[in-house]
């Protein structure tokens, strides 16, 4: 019995930091089976077409996290994405490139330093004073486990990072893998830090405030570890220790509260004017051009939710933090 | 056939910032013979801020929400993708864990209400798409869009993440969504492909960090309008909010000018159906839609 095989058009990005001006395409033209995965067309280009053509491979089973690149703009493991998968989504015309153009050394290697400075910031061990000879074991229950949402199996491939449009356009920004790490030991029962970590992670421009809420983390995850999840998570404990400092973004989040409590609905001129106090002059223009069309409700006709009296109650009853 | 009938969420902007997209939704419901009962009761969904602040509650009114369509024994239809988000996200995580539905029930039933788990939740626009077709929209088109070029703007909330929406937006991929563009097409107008149709708008960080909010919008404004698109198509009022008001913004950040009017989905079908510019609200742009 044949297999069945699919014909493929790959268009595959060159570029040689050290030689080249511009980077360029190759093309390659293959048949492909049901059963392979990215990382064996990129070998078979290596070693019939190209031996050149340079990417990092290691484990081959989506553990090492060194074989991440981009699929027509999906970032994928190579050695987990299968090929058949991939044509169901994108048809026969794939382009392979690296995860981040701007950060390419050669081909589909790239530096990913930039990553891993912003890792170690949020300082990815756990802190604790060790009792080297224990009495007893130091247990730690099953659900203080299960708190810790499964960030610890995140392997650091990047795919989170190199999608994350907040790290695009601002090189500032720390990104969802480091939040995520973050979370993993803020949320660990054993960890002595959280209080520090929660710090590292409010920087304006750095932090978790400056999350977009896109989601691109989310579904760029290959081993599902949900880092704007985790995010959420970490803007939770602000609120919850009692460690929110005011600024923009915390007012920004406890404006929906206040605006929910009082009309059920969101008052928006009222949430922009609490979230900027002064700084809200700069939103004139804005309100302005909204006013001329009609954008822009009166306070005497801010709409509410009927039944309000039953909103207010259930937000007394079930409140669970203070600011 | 049934009379299609749903518990219509509007969201706060339908009611506020944004009056046209509820005209408009009312407006192209009428023509496409679909009732719709306004959920009044409803609150605010909490637009992923409330719920960075507090969890818990924003799961209780969010269930609380659900709750006024499952009594009317009607699905949800949303017309914003935030507040689609949020109540898919609610329906999500009580269904999937019986001990936080429990807990959350606790509460509403200090109200006198229960969540069940009983109506679906969609955004209207694929609603139309499931429920409708595409091919029976396409017959009741009267005034074709045949001289548009239209960029379609899909808004990250409808289309990530993946788990939450594949049973609700026909399963579409976040990497290559095709609904919106199939819609353009239904209508006869001609869909502008560009590279951030699938991306954000950068509304959420509006406040706290304009800089990069003002280049997404910008980056998506350009890309748009270097696709030679006459206009731009949204099912998010929250992308058209930034897209369309902020469009001197997002100019200054990529230093050129970006005017592009953008529409809602539902002005885009209200136009195709044969709506007049003051049933769909197309007045209340500030990107003047100067081509009807």
């Amino acid at each position: 019995m044949s297999l069945e095989t699919k014909k493929v058009n790959f268009k595959v990005f060159r570029f040689n930091a050290e030689r080249d001006f511009l980077p360029y395409y190759e093309q390659y033209t293959l048949d492909v089976t049901h059963e392979e995965v990215v990382l064996d067309v990129l070998n078979r280009i290596k070693w019939e077409f190209s031996g050149s053509l340079s990417y990092r491979r290691s484990c081959r089973h989506g553990i090492c996290g060194s074989c991440s690149i981009k699929v027509n703009n999906k970032a994928v493991l190579a050695c987990k994405e299968r090929l058949f998968d991939l044509v169901e989504l994108f048809g026969d015309e794939l382009v392979i490139k690296p995860l981040s153009e701007a950060r390419v050394v050669k081909d589909l290697i790239i530096d990913k330093k930039d990553f891993w400075a912003k890792y170690d910031a949020v300082k990815p061990y756990l802190i604790d004073d060790i009792d080297e000879a224990p009495e007893v074991e130091n247990l730690v229950s099953p659900h203080e486990v299960e708190q810790i949402l499964d960030s610890e199996i995140c392997i650091q491939c990047g795919n989170c990072f190199y999608s994350c449009p907040a790290i695009e356009n601002n090189e500032e920004f720390f990104g969802p893998a480091a939040f995520a790490k973050a979370y993993r030991f803020a949320a660990d029962v054993r960890d002595n830090a959280k209080i520090e970590r929660l710090e590292i992670v409010n920087a304006p421009e750095q932090g978790v405030w400056d999350c977009m809420k896109c989601f691109e983390c989310a579904q760029a995850c290959p081993k599902d570890v949900n880092p704007i999840e985790k995010i959420t998570k970490l803007h939770n404990m602000y609120f919850q220790e009692g460690i929110a400092k005011s600024n923009v973004a915390t007012r920004h989040a406890y404006a929906f509260k206040r605006s929910v409590e009082k009309n059920g609905l969101l008052d928006e001129a009222d949430m922009v004017l609490y979230a900027e106090r002064l700084d809200v002059i700069k939103q004139m223009p804005n309100a302005l051009s909204m006013l001329k069309v009609g954008k822009l409700p009166m306070p005497w006709n801010q709409p509410k939710s009927e039944k309000l009296d039953e909103i207010k109650k259930l937000i007394k009853s079930s409140s669970t933090v203070k600011f | 056939m049934k009379k299609l009938k749903y518990a219509l969420f509007t969201g706060c902007t339908a009611k506020e910032s944004t009056p046209e997209q509820f005209m408009s939704t009312m407006a192209i419901a009428d023509k496409l013979g679909i009732e719709l009962v306004v959920l009044n009761e409803a609150s605010c969904c909490g637009a992923s801020h409330l719920q960075d602040y507090d969890d818990f509650l924003s799961l209780v009114l969010n269930a609380r929400n659900i709750c006024y369509a499952e009594s009317r024994g009607l699905d949800m239809v949303t017309i914003c993708n935030t507040c689609q988000l949020n109540e898919a996200m609610t329906k999500h995580r009580l269904d999937s864990d019986p001990a936080l539905k429990e807990r959350v029930n606790v509460k509403l039933r200090e109200v006198g209400l229960e969540y069940k788990g009983t109506s679906k939740i969609q955004h209207f626009m694929y609603a139309i798409i499931e429920d409708i077709g595409l091919d029976v929209l396409k017959s009741k088109v009267t005034k074709p869009l045949t001289q548009f070029n239209i960029a379609p703007f899909y808004g990250c909330h409808n289309i990530r993440p993946t788990e939450l929406h594949h049973d609700v937006n026909g399963g579409e991929s976040p990497y290559n969504p095709t609904s919106l563009d199939e819609l353009i097409e239904a209508c006869g107008g001609v869909s502008v492909d560009y590279a951030e149709k699938n991306k954000c708008c950068g509304f959420h960080i509006d406040l706290q960090s304009p800089k990069t909010s003002n280049i997404m919008a910008g980056k998506a404004l350009a890309g748009a309008i270097d696709g030679n698109s006459d206009w731009m198509v949204t099912p998010c009022p929250l992308c058209h909010l930034k897209l369309d008001i902020q469009q001197p913004n997002a100019s200054k950040a990529m230093g050129r000018e970006l005017k592009l009017p953008v529409l809602h989905v539902q002005q885009m079908i209200g136009l195709a159906l044969g709506c007049t510019p003051q049933e769909l609200g197309l007045k209340h742009h500030v990107a003047k839609v100067n081509f009807v």
